[in-house]
C-alpha cells in the first residue's frame, strides 16, 4: 500500500515537473516578487529545490531559529553582521546594530551568555517504547526513529522558555519516538495503531510554535510518539478552472509558493514564519498571512479539509464554494491545535502570481495620527495587500538594521530626507512612526490605489516615505528570530505576542500593555528598562491586530525566564482588560490555555470539550492544548 | 504609590516645614509675580479652556446622551445639545493666571495674619511632585474649612506644581464677582444635588473626564462632599470618586494617583458657625457681603495649620483583583453604564479608606486631647489635673498611633497654657480651675433655654476638637463599651457586641465595611500591648491597671451612646407614623428638653451633655441604625439591650 501510494505521487510529481516545463512563464521576474525577503534557494533547478528533510537538524539550529548557516553575530571590530547566502541580508554589514542593541537593552558586547554548542544526549531521557505499536508500524512500512537528537528537535516550538532552555542545555520531557508518514493513509495506519495501543500522539508540522504547543505534557505516561508531517510535502493537482489546489498538508510555505509560482499561481498566503511553518499547522492554528487583505485568512482560503482523527477521516462531500448545512465543520478542525488529528490534505484558493509588486512607506507625526490613518484606510476599505504601522521604538530598531551603505551619495541622500521629515517637517523623531506598505496587482490598478492609500494618509500629516523603508520592514519580521538568537547571545530575551482589538480601543491597549511591560519588569527587578514596542500588523473592518515585541536585558537576574512570563503574563492580563482577544493568530497551546473559559465562555469551552470527548475519547491526541 | 497595609501599624509620618516663614521675609508681590514653571504629566495634551468645552461637547458620551434625552423627551437634539452647551457654561472654570496671582498675593497676606504657622510635609510634595508627572493626578483633601481649597492651590502654586481644577458646590457661585474669580482660579461649579438629571450628569462626568485624560490639571474634590461641622470625617460620597477611576477602569488611561491631604487647623476658623448650624440655626448663605462682614476673623490668632501630602494612592493598585476591567469590553465605551454591584462595593471600600488614610495623617494638637477631658469633666478641672491627665492622654494616643504635634522641648504645663489661651474663647480659668464656659457673651440670661443654647455653642464648638481625635480612640472604645455590656468575657460574646456597635455607629464613624473582624483585631491588639487587656484564646479578660483606660474609653463614647438613646427613645415613644425629617429634628430636640426636666437627668450638664449629642448630625446618622432598633422593639417586645 505504501509503495503504490508513493509511486502515483511519484507520477503527479512528474506530471506537475512536466507540466511546469511546458508552460515557463515568459516574463521571469513575475515570480521573484513575493521573495524578495525570504530565503532563496537558488533556481536554476526548482523543482529538485530539497524539502524539508527527515533530519532537520542537520540543516537547521537545534536550539535556535531557521537554518544552520544563518545567524546575526557581531565580528571582531564589533559591527554586526548576517552570516550565509540565503538572504538579502546575509553577508551584509549592519554598522548601526550595536550601536542600537547596547543603547536600547543597556547590553555590553564584553558579557556573553553563549549557547550550549551541542545536544547534550546524556540528558535525554531514553525512551518509553510501545513495543508492540513499533512492530506494528514497522509491518505497515512507516518510517521511525528514536534518535535522541529528532526527538529533541521536536519537543519544543520556539518559545522563549522553550530555547532559552536548550541553550543551557536542559532538556525535559521529549517524545519517545518520531515518526515520517508519506502519503493520507500512512497517517490512518499511524492513528489506527495509537488507538490500538494506547500511544499518544502529537503533530509535529513545521515546529513553529509559540503557545508551548508541542511540550510533551509532564504528566503524559504513555509512549509520545511526534507525528512529523514533513515528508507529505506534495502538490496533489492544480485546478486551474476553480483555481483551487490540492496539496498535502506537511508542505511547508515556502515550497508550496515557489512551486505554485512554477505554474504561475499562488496562494498569498504569508504568515511571517512561512519559510518553516506548514500547511497543516496553519489550519491547526487559524493562522494569518500579511496579505490577508487581498487573500484572506487561512479560514478563507481553505475550500476543503481532510483530517485523519482516531474516530476516522473527517471530510466534506463537495468542494462547493460555500455551504449550510449546520456549523461549518472546518471550524471544529481550524484551530484545533492538534487535540482532534492530525490534517492531512487541503484543498486551497489559489490566484495568478499579480503583475505588479510594489513596497512603499508613509512616516506619520506620532502613533496616533498613524493608527487614525489605518483606520480610515479600513473604513473605505481600500487597504493594500499589507499594512502595518510600527511604533516609534521599533521604527528605531528597523533603522538599526539598515546595511552598510555603498555609496556617499546614498548616506547623503539619507541625511537629506532625515533633515526634512524632522526639521523641514517638524517631526519629533521620538515619536515618529513609520506605515509599511505593500500593494500587489496589475500595474495600473496598483499605482491608482497607492496614490489613493497615500492620499488618505496626507490627511494624517504622513509623509511618504519610500520604497526603501518599507521593504525594510518587512524584513524585519522574518528577521527578528534570528536577532532574538543574537540576544540570547548578550543576555537579552525577548519575545512576540499578538492579539486583536477593536479600532477605538487600539490606542488604549497599546500603551497600556506596553507601559504595564515597563513597570512589571521594574517591579520584578529587571536592571534595565525594557524594550516594549508594537505594531498594528492587520487591519480589518472592526478592529485591528496590534503585535507587540518585548525584550530585556537579564544581567543580575537569577531567574530571567521565571521574570520574562510573569511580565508575558502580566502584559496578557492587560491585553484581555482592555478589550484584546486571547490571541489573533498564534493560538492557545498550553502558554494561554488558562484565559480559555474566561475568553469562549464556560459554554462554549464545553462545547469544544464534547467535540474532544466524541472524536478522540481516549485521548490519543494528547498534547493537551486549547482545554 | 502604597497599598493599604491589611494590618495596623503605626507609620513613619514625614516632618512638617513652616512654609510662611519663606513669606514673612520677601515679597509678597514679588512672590505672586514670580516665574510660575509646573512639573507637567507626561502625557499631557496641551489644550486650551475653550478647547475643553468643545472637546466635552462633540464627545461621543455626551452626544450619545443627548441623542437619549432628546427621544426621551421630544425636544430636538440641537435644543438639548444648546441645554448641555448651558450646563457646561454654567460649570466650567475659567483658569488664569493672573487670577490665581491675584490670589496668591492676597491669601499670603491672609494667611499671614490668620495663622502662625502652616506646615507642610514636603517630601509629600516630592511626591507629589513625582506623581504628577506620572499619571493624571486627584487631589482628595479633608474638607473642615473655606480655607481648604484656597490653601490647596496656594500650596500647589508655592511648590511649582500644577495648578488643580477644583469641584465646588453651586452655592459659591451666588457670590457675586468672588464666585467668578474662584472660578478664573480653577473651581468649576456643580450643583447639590442633580440625581435623576441625566443630562446634568453626563455633561459634568464628561467634563471631569476629559481634564483627566488630557492630563489638563489634577482635579480636586472632597470625598466627604461637604465641609465637615463636627470636624469628624463624614461618610464618603462615592459619584466623582467613580468618575474618575472610570477612565482607568475602562482602559482610557494607564493609572489615576489618588493623593489624599489631610488639613487640620489648630483653631477653625468657622468654629462658632458649625456649633450653631448644628443646633439648628441655618448656615448663613455664601455671598460677598457676608465674607466683606466675616472680616474680623482676620484679626484672631488661628494659631498653626498642617498640611499633610498622603502617599498617592495608585486607582491600579486599588482596583487589583476586585475590578474585572473586561466587564467593560462588550459595550461601546462612550455608553454611560451604571457602575456593577461589585464596581459600587469597591468605590465604596475605597472612598473609605481614603477618608481613613486623611484621618490617620491628620495633625492633632495638644488642645485635643484638653477638649477630650473638659467634655469629659463638665464642671471643670484643676489646673494641676489636667496636667496631668492632659499627659497620660497623650501617651495614650500616641500608643493608639495618634499623629499629635506636641513641642518637643517645652513643659507640658507650658504647652498646656499656650492651649488655653488660643482656646480663651471657649473657656473660663480662674483660679486654678479650668472649665467650659461662655466667655464672650455676657449678656443678661433671658430665658434658661437661651442659656442652655449659648452653653451648647461652647460645648459643641469644644466637642468639634475631641472629635478631631475620635479616631485614635475608635476602636478601642468600641470594644471598652463591647465589653462593659456583654456581662461575658467570652471573646466571642465581646466580638458580637463589638460587631453590633460598630454596625450602628456605621454612618457615625469612617467604620470601612467589612472591615470588623480587623477592627476588633487592632482593638485588641492595641489595649493588649497598653496592658490594659490579656486576649486569651477563647476570652477576653481585663488587667488589674486597665481601669482606668477602659473607662476612659468608654466615656469618649458615652455622648453618641446616649444622644442614640435619646434618638431611639423618642422613636418608641413619641413617633406618629407620618413623620417628615423637617419636622423630625426639631421634634427630637424638645423632647430632649422634656426628657432633661422630666427624667432624673437633674443636672444641668447632664441635660447639656444630650443637647449635645443630639445635634442635628447625630439625629441624621441615628435615623438608620435607629429604625432598625425601633423596629424590633415593635416586632418583638423585647429591647436590644446595648441600646436601651
Amino acid at each position: 500500500m505504501a509503495s503504490n501510494s508513493s509511486s502515483s505521487s511519484a507520477q503527479q510529481r512528474l506530471r506537475i515537473i512536466a507540466g511546469h516545463l511546458q508552460k515557463r512563464p515568459e516574463d521571469e521576474h513575475a515570480s521573484v516578487a513575493a521573495q524578495e525577503c525570504k530565503a532563496e534557494t537558488p533556481r536554476s533547478n526548482p523543482s529538485s529545490a530539497a524539502p524539508v528533510p527527515k533530519r532537520r537538524q542537520e540543516i537547521m539550529k537545534w536550539n535556535g531559529w531557521g537554518y544552520s548557516d544563518s545567524r546575526f553575530l557581531f565580528n571582531k571590530k564589533g559591527q554586526a553582521e548576517f552570516t550565509g547566502k540565503r538572504y538579502r541580508l546575509s553577508g551584509l554589514i549592519l554598522p548601526s546594530l550595536k550601536d542600537w542593541f547596547e543603547g536600547t537593552f543597556g547590553a555590553n558586547l564584553q558579557h556573553k551568555s553563549p549557547a550550549t554548542p551541542t545536544v547534550n544526549l546524556s540528558a535525554v531521557a531514553p525512551p518509553n517504547l510501545n513495543e508492540p505499536f513499533i512492530e506494528d508500524l514497522k509491518a505497515a512500512g512507516v518510517a521511525a526513529s528514536h534518535d535522541p537528537e529528532d526527538r529533541v528537535f521536536r519537543a519544543h516550538g520556539h518559545c522563549l522558555h522553550e530555547i532559552f532552555a536548550l541553550r543551557e542545555g536542559r532538556i525535559g520531557r521529549v517524545p519517545d519516538m518520531v515518526v515520517w508518514p508519506s502519503c493520507h493513509s500512512d497517517v490512518e495506519k499511524i492513528v489506527e495503531l495509537a488507538c490500538k495501543h494506547n500511544v499518544c500522539l502529537i503533530p509535529y508540522g513545521g515546529g513553529t510554535s509559540v503557545s508551548s504547543a508541542l511540550e510533551c505534557p509532564h504528566e503524559e505516561t504513555r509512549s509520545i510518539v511526534s507525528l512529523d508531517t514533513s515528508q507529505m510535502n506534495r502538490i496533489l493537482w492544480i485546478d486551474e478552472k476553480n483555481l483551487t489546489a490540492h496539496v498535502e498538508a506537511g508542505i511547508i510555505g515556502q515550497d508550496l509558493e515557489r512551486q505554485l509560482n512554477e505554474h504561475g499561481y499562488c496562494t498569498g498566503h504569508e504568515p511571517d514564519s512561512m519559510e518553516f511553518s506548514s500547511l497543516g499547522g496553519w489550519v491547526a492554528t487559524r493562522a494569518s498571512g500579511m496579505k490577508k487583505n487581498i487573500y484572506g485568512n487561512i479560514e478563507d482560503l481553505v475550500v476543503h479539509i481532510k483530517m485523519v482523527t482516531p474516530r476516522g477521516v473527517i471530510e466534506k462531500s463537495c468542494l462547493g464554494p460555500r455551504m449550510s448545512t449546520g456549523p461549518d465543520i472546518h471550524h471544529f478542525i481550524l484551530g484545533s491545535e492538534g487535540t482532534l488529528g492530525v490534517v492531512t490534505e487541503v484543498t486551497m484558493k489559489i490566484r495568478p502570481i499579480p503583475e505588479y509588486q510594489k513596497y512603499g512607506s508613509v512616516v506619520f507625526p506620532n502613533f496616533q495620527q498613524g493608527v487614525a490613518c489605518l483606520r480610515e484606510v479600513a473604513r473605505q476599505r481600500c487597504a493594500p495587500a499589507s499594512i502595518r504601522l510600527m511604533d516609534n521604538e521599533q521604527f528605531q530598531f528597523g533603522h538599526a538594521l539598515k546595511p552598510q551603505v555603498s555609496s556617499i551619495f546614498t548616506s547623503f541622500l539619507d541625511g537629506l530626507k532625515k533633515f526634512y521629515i524632522t526639521k523641514f517637517k517638524g517631526f519629533d523623531p521620538h515619536h515618529l512612526c513609520v506605515a509599511t506598505l505593500l500593494f500587489e496587482g496589475d500595474r495600473g490598478k496598483v499605482l491608482q490605489h497607492e496614490k489613493q492609500v497615500y492620499d488618505i494618509a496626507a490627511k494624517f500629516g504622513g509623509l511618504a516615505a519610500g520604497e526603501d523603508n518599507g521593504q525594510r520592514g518587512y524584513m524585519l519580521t522574518f528577521v527578528i528570530a534570528y536577532l532574538r538568537d543574537l540576544g540570547m547571545d548578550y543576555y537579552v530575551i525577548g519575545e512576540s505576542f499578538e492579539t486583536s482589538v477593536p479600532w477605538d480601543r487600539v490606542l488604549d491597549l497599546c500603551r497600556n500593555v506596553k507601559e504595564r511591560i515597563v513597570r512589571e519588569c521594574k517591579e520584578r527587578g529587571v536592571q534595565f528598562p525594557p524594550l516594549s514596542t508594537c505594531r498594528v500588523t492587520q487591519t480589518y473592518d472592526a478592529g485591528a491586530c496590534v503585535y507587540f515585541y518585548f525584550a530585556f536585558n537579564y544581567r543580575g537576574l537569577s531567574d530571567p525566564v521565571h521574570v520574562y512570563e510573569q511580565v508575558e503574563h502580566a502584559a496578557r492580563e492587560e491585553i484581555l482588560a482592555n478589550g484584546g482577544s486571547l490571541s489573533h493568530h498564534h493560538g492557545v497551546g498550553k502558554l494561554r490555555k488558562e484565559w480559555m473559559k474566561e475568553s469562549v465562555s464556560g459554554v462554549g469551552l464545553g462545547m469544544l470539550k464534547s467535540v474532544k470527548e466524541y472524536v478522540d475519547p481516549q485521548n490519543i491526541f494528547g498534547n493537551r492544548n486549547l482545554l | 504609590v502604597v497599598l493599604f497595609s491589611p494590618h495596623f501599624r503605626i507609620r513613619k509620618r514625614d516632618d512638617f516645614e513652616d512654609v510662611l516663614e519663606e513669606r514673612r521675609r520677601s515679597s509678597d508681590l514679588r512672590y505672586a509675580l514670580r516665574c510660575y514653571t509646573p512639573t507637567l504629566y507626561k502625557g499631557l495634551v496641551p489644550c486650551k479652556v475653550s478647547m475643553l468645552k468643545s472637546i466635552v461637547l462633540q464627545s461621543d458620551h455626551l452626544q450619545c446622551v443627548i441623542k437619549q434625552v432628546s427621544s426621551e423627551s421630544g425636544d430636538s437634539t440641537e435644543c438639548v445639545a444648546e441645554e448641555a452647551s448651558l450646563i457646561l457654561d454654567e460649570m466650567a472654570h475659567r483658569m488664569q493666571l493672573s487670577t490665581v496671582r491675584f490670589f496668591v498675593f492676597t491669601l499670603s497676606k491672609a494667611f499671614k495674619r490668620l495663622f502662625r504657622s502652616v506646615c507642610v510635609n514636603e517630601e509629600g510634595i516630592q511626591r507629589l511632585q513625582q506623581a504628577v508627572q506620572e499619571h493624571p493626578v486627584v487631589l482628595l483633601p479633608s474638607h473642615r474649612s473655606y480655607m481648604d481649597f484656597l490653601m490647596m492651590s496656594y500650596l500647589l502654586y508655592m511648590f511649582d506644581l500644577p495648578l488643580p481644577v477644583i469641584a465646588a458646590g453651586m452655592d459659591f457661585m451666588s457670590m457675586k464677582f468672588i464666585g467668578e474669580m474662584l472660578r478664573m482660579s480653577g473651581a468649576f461649579f456643580i450643583r447639590r444635588s442633580f440625581g435623576g438629571d441625566k443630562l446634568y450628569w453626563a455633561v459634568f462626568s464628561e467634563y471631569v473626564k476629559t481634564m483627566l485624560r488630557k492630563g489638563y490639571a489634577p482635579i480636586e474634590f472632597f470625598l466627604e462632599g461637604t465641609r465637615s461641622r463636627t470636624c469628624k470625617s463624614l461618610t464618603p460620597k462615592t459619584g466623582l470618586l467613580n468618575i474618575v477611576m472610570e477612565p482607568f477602569f475602562k482602559g482610557e488611561l494607564f493609572d489615576v494617583s489618588l493623593v489624599p491631604v489631610s488639613i487640620s487647623y489648630e483653631r477653625v476658623l468657622e468654629e462658632s458657625l458649625y456649633a450653631r448650624e448644628l443646633l439648628g440655626v441655618p448656615k448663613p448663605k455664601e455671598s460677598t457681603s457676608g465674607l466683606l462682614k466675616a472680616r474680623r476673623v482676620l484679626s484672631e490668632d488661628y494659631g498653626s495649620m498642617h498640611v499633610y501630602f498622603g502617599h498617592p494612592v495608585s486607582v491600579r493598585s486599588l482596583a487589583e483583583g476586585k475590578i474585572k476591567r473586561s466587564q467593560y469590553n462588550l459595550l461601546p465605551r462612550y455608553i454611560p453604564q451604571k457602575p456593577s454591584v461589585d464596581t459600587h462595593e469597591f468605590l465604596n471600600d475605597a472612598a473609605f479608606r481614603l477618608v481613613r488614610i486623611q484621618e490617620e495623617n491628620m495633625v492633632l494638637k495638644p488642645w485635643v486631647l484638653i477638649a477630650t477631658l473638659l467634655l469629659q469633666n463638665p464642671d471643670g478641672m484643676d489646673l494641676s489635673s489636667l496636667t496631668e491627665q492632659t499627659d497620660w492622654l497623650r501617651h495614650l494616643a500616641l500608643a493608639f498611633g495618634a499623629f499629635l504635634d506636641w513641642p518637643d522641648h517645652e513643659a507640658c504645663s507650658e504647652v498646656i497654657s499656650c492651649s488655653l489661651a488660643l482656646h480663651r474663647r471657649l473657656l473660663s480659668v480662674s483660679a486654678g480651675h479650668v472649665q467650659l464656659s461662655v466667655t464672650d457673651a455676657p449678656q443678661v440670661e433671658t430665658t434658661p433655654e437661651e442659656a442652655v443654647f449659648q452653653r451648647a455653642v461652647v460645648v459643641l464648638s469644644c466637642a468639634s476638637y475631641r472629635n478631631q481625635i475620635l479616631h485614635v480612640f475608635l476602636r478601642p472604645a468600641l470594644l471598652a463599651v463591647a465589653m462593659q455590656s456583654a456581662n461575658s468575657s467570652r471573646k466571642d460574646d465581646i466580638y458580637n457586641c463589638f460587631n453590633f456597635l460598630r454596625n450602628m455607629f456605621s454612618n457615625e464613624f469612617i467604620l470601612c465595611p467589612g472591615d470588623s473582624v480587623q477592627d476588633f483585631e487592632e482593638a485588641c491588639y492595641l489595649l493588649m500591648k497598653r496592658g490594659v487587656l490579656q486576649v486569651l484564646e477563647h476570652e477576653i479578660v481585663m488587667s488589674a491597671s486597665g481601669q482606668s483606660t477602659l473607662a476612659f474609653l468608654c466615656s469618649v463614647l458615652e455622648p453618641f451612646l446616649q444622644g442614640y438613646q435619646v434618638v431611639c427613645r423618642y422613636l418608641c415613644e413619641e413617633t406618629n407614623e407620618n413623620l417628615t425629617e423637617k419636622e423630625f429634628i426639631p421634634a427630637v430636640r424638645s423632647f430632649c428638653f422634656v426628657c432633661g426636666s422630666v427624667n432624673c437627668l437633674h443636672t444641668r450638664s447632664c441635660l447639656l451633655l444630650v443637647l449635645i449629642s443630639v445635634s442635628t448630625d447625630l439625629i441624621m446618622h441615628v435615623l438608620g441604625p435607629a429604625l432598625f432598633c425601633y423596629m424590633c422593639v415593635c416586632h418583638h417586645g423585647i429591647r436590644s439591650p446595648e441600646v436601651l
